[in-house]
């Protein structure tokens, strides 16, 4: 049982190791706090593709969150700290790319996409109304027999069940 | 008409199918650089071997390597008999020594011989986020007036020179003893 107890604790320590990511950076205010969480969250680290940031270990990540924190407290502007990231590391950096003409693509190719099914389900729709609305050869008169002999053969299938 | 609809499927997979083929020989890690043809940034670094302050202005006059580095980059040392040898074949490399121990870095210098023209020294890596250096080795190719016209993600090795730096870096000797 102590045993138990020793080795519970030693995977409580290494929980401690598996996150990190965190810094003890003391902010002036809570509104800078929470200006330091987004863009830590909104920004991409480099170095680990598919990571923000405020997630990541590596050391590069490490750096821009503490590049971060200084610009932060230097009083600069959201945009002018992601220009800066951008002016070195690119759009990349971006989870959320400008919308330029590299972009437009990644922009509105699932807007077009959604349209071009819509469009695709409105031809089949049409045509399959048109299709029925083709009428069977039958005269009026052939046409009521045929509803009453169906009508027949459906009560007759109900009282055999 | 009506038989050309049954070929849309078959076209829409072939491109995506062409898509996809081209994405498995991109190379995600390579970034594409936000400073080719800008200027190398503006710093004041004291030198590897002295204290004597090293600026951009020292790295125009002559097209150059960039080379980022650091002893505790694994790769760097692959890299350094290629660096080393090209330095030999005449072509003027500068080094950036990233994130480093002096002492270390000095040590290093001294037992796998120096290939650097200049050597810069930034230990709090300062250069190394205004060049947006995300990892150990990096090479930049600048030309004579002190431009970055290259960049170069991961090892230096025999082939990636003879491939794609040797060439661009010979085109910036050209035009820098053009007229």
């Amino acid at each position: 049982m102590k045993h138990l107890f020793k080795v519970l604790a030693l995977l409580l320590l290494l929980c401690g190791v598996a996150h990190a990511a965190i810094d003890t950076y003391t902010f002036a205010s809570d509104a800078e706090r929470a200006r330091y969480r987004h863009l830590t969250e909104e920004l991409r680290c480099p170095k680990c593709q598919n990571q923000n940031i405020a997630d990541s270990n590596a050391p590069i990540a490490k750096d821009l969150r503490a590049e971060i924190y200084r610009m932060l407290s230097a009083g600069e502007s959201d945009a002018q700290i992601v220009d800066y990231l951008v002016l070195r590391y690119g759009d990349f950096v971006m989870y959320k790319p400008p919308l330029t003409g590299r972009t437009l693509l990644l922009w509105c190719g699932p807007a077009v996409l959604l349209a071009g099914g819509f469009v695709v389900l409105g031809i089949i729709v049409r045509r399959r109304r048109r299709v029925r609305r083709v009428p069977n050869g039958l005269t009026a008169d052939e046409q009521q027999r045929l509803a009453q002999l169906l009508a027949r053969t459906s009560a007759k299938r109900t009282r055999n069940d | 008409m009506r038989r050309l609809i049954f070929a849309v499927p078959l076209l829409v997979f072939l491109g995506i199918a062409a898509f996809l083929y081209r994405g498995l020989f991109l190379d995600p890690a390579e970034l594409p650089s936000a400073l080719i043809d800008k200027p190398f940034p503006a710093f004041s670094l004291s030198g590897v071997a002295d204290e004597r302050p090293i600026t951009q202005l020292d790295l125009r006059g002559k097209p150059s390597l960039v080379n980022i580095w650091g002893t505790w980059c694994v790769a760097c040392r692959t890299e350094h008999p290629v660096l080393n040898k090209i330095a030999a074949s005449g072509v003027n490399i500068h080094g950036v020594n990233y994130k480093d121990d002096i002492a270390a870095a000095r040590k290093w210098l001294s037992d796998f011989h120096d290939p650097y023209t200049l050597n810069i020294s930034d230990p709090q890596g300062t250069l190394g986020l205004d060049l947006g250096v995300y990892g150990a080795p990096e090479t930049f190719l600048v030309d004579a007036r002190g431009i970055i016209r290259y960049k170069h993600v991961g090892i230096v090795d025999e082939r990636v020179w003879r491939e794609q730096l040797a060439p661009r870096y010979q085109q910036l000797v050209d035009e820098a003893s053009a007229p």
